[in-house]
């Protein structure tokens, strides 16, 4: 069933979840790379901890962000009655 | 059905394929102990691979509408993503990431953070939106959500500006490839290189590109893999080079201090100030999330839930390379800075002769005193990833492969820009705006035939060598985000935003980042605040975002058409109320 209450929560959870995950995103490309010479001075797994950031450490953190967001969408579109039919 | 248990059969037929291809590469390398000269082995790799190609994609010809433009909207989100990597990874990728990380050190991670964390604008804000709304091309969304020809046109020239220039670049690529390993002239390997491209997408559109894309995944990551597993377990005794190198890192910053580097491999912002690293990140980012090649992959999924997962998928497969890339430069440095710096000229091994000879590696005795200084070596950036194997002393056929593995990127790429260019002109411009009652065969023929046209201009540009190339990909991720991204993100989010502020928005970001790049890189221009023309997106993208705002504000709200438009694509499913 969709009513409008409810198609409107669906989309305002679709919305807060999207600019919660942009966050961090944001947070782990330009605020690592802005504090770069200061966060290098730490060592991680033997690396400088912002080039291992840059290299890797954002990378795996963009790919949870995604699996996160697919896995939280595909649950709400059955949640609120708007997933696909199954074929 | 034929179709659903090929899809079924997906596994087993690349895996089969996998084994195979790994096979032969063994018995290459047996052979090559047996004597086989290097230059064979090059033959044989390359004309084995493209041979492959080419079978696949004749099997999967077709010239059904759905199946050639979307194929069939039955690819599997993990074969998607497959698919995506190879067509996201090109030449530029490949070739040129680990030589510019080695170049630059930590600065050349703008374009490892860049050209990954733009999947996630792809993922949160595009992919899934672009799936429910299910047409073709990216001119199509635009033609619907903004009414009329206008947005569409504007659109269709966009896509076809970015996906050109790129496609120059990968026909250079897999020119310069096939010269070097089949010792051709260039200009004669750019036409081989062409004949490969055009006998995957000439025959069967995206059903036959999207198979062999898919293919050319798993040789190109083969490719890359392999070297470095390999140095990863002889300089440190452990086969996994992604964990390993921080302690190749810390080996190389000693050598560092000893040899006087200026520029130390880990320290930020010593070849490229902190703004330009942030904004050419963020053009790379923006520019991945606005492609038309890359977009248009996402309408072959079969829902919304699929082209969620599948974005996930593509993002692991291109993080695979990419975060090995450091590794591969960092090796690559270890090795030239510990055996190659500080032995005598002459004593050389032959890689150095060979390298040299296609103007790749210069050796100069600088100090004059017969040995090799740190000054005196001269290593072009795209020599790296090939000649590494060589370098470390591994076997030719490893080097074979890398060169195989280059030419998949860059023939993969290829193949899906210039599908994209050609149903930018058979469907958005024909079709949709010349002759809407054109029949299937008829669009198909069009299609086709302005494939060959566009490719055949594409590989006489590519012959000319035109120079820069590295900034010309650039510079597509900054017109495409500029054009595309605002009226595409906007027009899912904010539904006041209307016609005339898109065809607006879209002039504006195109046209100035158009102007600042050939302003700054051809007529001298003064740069703004510092930033580089490969930046050059930095003012058109905002600039885009604003106009396209203020001018909707400025003109009549949409109409309840366009509202349901809006609501249509938000939701994977709208039952009628």
């Amino acid at each position: 069933m969709q009513t409008d209450d409810k198609k409107q929560a669906y989309w305002d959870k679709n919305l807060r979840l999207t600019a919660v995950l942009l966050g961090i995103w944001f947070v782990v490309t330009y605020v690592v790379v802005f504090f770069a010479p200061a966060i290098n001075q730490i060592s991680f797994l033997g690396f400088p901890l912002a080039f291992y950031m840059g290299a890797q450490g954002a990378l795996i953190i963009y790919v949870a962000i995604i699996a996160y967001y697919a896995w939280t969408m595909n649950r709400l579109d059955r949640e609120y009655g708007v997933a696909e039919e199954e074929n | 059905m034929a179709t659903d248990k090929f899809i079924a059969n997906l596994p087993k037929i690349y895996g089969l394929y996998t084994g195979g291809f790994l096979a032969f590469v063994v018995v290459l390398g047996i052979l090559e102990m047996f004597g086989l000269p290097q230059r064979v082995i090059g033959w044989i790799f390359l004309a084995a691979t493209i041979g492959l190609y080419a079978v696949i994609g004749i099997i999967s010809r077709t010239s059904e509408v759905s199946e050639y433009y979307v194929a069939g909207r039955k690819v599997p989100p993990v074969f998607n993503g497959m698919a995506v990597g190879s067509d996201w990874m090109s030449a530029a990728s490949f070739i040129g990431m680990a030589g510019t990380l080695y170049a630059f050190g930590y600065d050349g991670l703008a374009y490892v953070m860049g050209w990954t964390g733009g999947y996630v604008l792809v993922a949160l804000l595009i992919a899934p939106y672009l799936r429910k709304f299910g047409q073709y091309t990216v001119p199509d969304f635009l033609g619907a959500r903004y009414g009329g020809n206008m947005a569409r046109t504007i659109g269709i020239i966009a896509a076809i500006a970015a996906s050109f220039t790129y496609v120059v670049a990968q026909i250079t690529g897999a020119g310069i490839i096939t010269s070097r390993f089949l010792e051709i002239p260039f200009e004669v390997g750019v036409f081989v290189g062409l004949a490969g491209i055009l006998v995957c997408s000439m025959l069967g559109g995206m059903r036959a590109v999207t198979w062999t894309q898919v293919a050319q995944y798993i040789i190109l990551i083969i490719a890359y893999l392999i070297p470095i597993v390999w140095m990863s377990y002889q300089v440190t005794g452990v086969p996994i080079p992604q964990l390993m190198y921080g302690e190749a890192l810390q080996q190389i910053a000693v050598l560092e201090q000893q040899l006087g580097v200026t520029n130390p491999h880990a320290v930020p912002f010593t070849d490229m100030d902190k703004l330009n690293f942030m904004a050419l990140t963020f053009c790379l980012m923006v520019g991945t999330a606005a492609l038309p090649h890359i977009l248009m992959r996402f309408y072959t999924t079969p829902s919304v839930r699929a082209a969620r997962n599948s974005v996930g998928w593509s993002l692991f497969f291109i993080f695979l390379l990419y975060f090995s890339a450091p590794a591969y430069a960092a090796f690559a440095k270890l090795e030239v800075y510990k055996n190659v710096i500080g032995t005598p000229i002459a004593e050389l091994p032959a890689w150095v002769e060979s390298w040299a000879r296609v103007g790749l590696v210069r050796v100069e005795d600088v100090m004059g005193d017969g040995i090799l200084h740190l000054q005196g070596l001269t290593l072009n950036a795209d020599a790296i990833v090939l000649a590494t194997p060589e370098i470390a002393g591994l076997p030719y056929v490893i080097a074979g492969l890398v060169a195989a593995g280059g030419l998949a990127a860059a023939l993969s790429t290829a193949d899906g820009l210039l599908l994209t260019i050609s149903n930018a002109l058979s469907h958005d411009l024909y079709y949709k705006m010349v002759n809407p009652q054109a029949s299937t065969k008829k669009r198909l023929m069009i299609a086709r035939s302005l494939l060959l046209l566009v490719a055949v201009v594409a590989a006489a540009v590519a012959a000319q060598r035109p120079a820069g190339i590295l900034a010309i990909v650039a510079w597509a991720f900054s017109l495409a985000g500029a054009a595309f991204f605002p009226a595409l993100v906007l027009g899912v989010f904010w539904s006041r935003a209307n016609k005339a502020g898109a065809v607006a928005g879209m002039i504006v970001g195109f046209g100035l980042t158009l102007f600042y790049l050939i302003g700054v890189h051809f007529m001298g221009m003064d740069k703004w605040f510092g930033i580089n023309a490969v930046a050059a997106g930095t003012f058109g993208i905002p600039a885009g975002f604003i106009t396209m705002i203020v001018v909707s504000l400025l003109t009549q709200a949409p109409s309840q058409e366009v509202r349901n438009f809006v609501q249509s694509v938000r939701y994977p499913r709208l039952d009628q109320a």
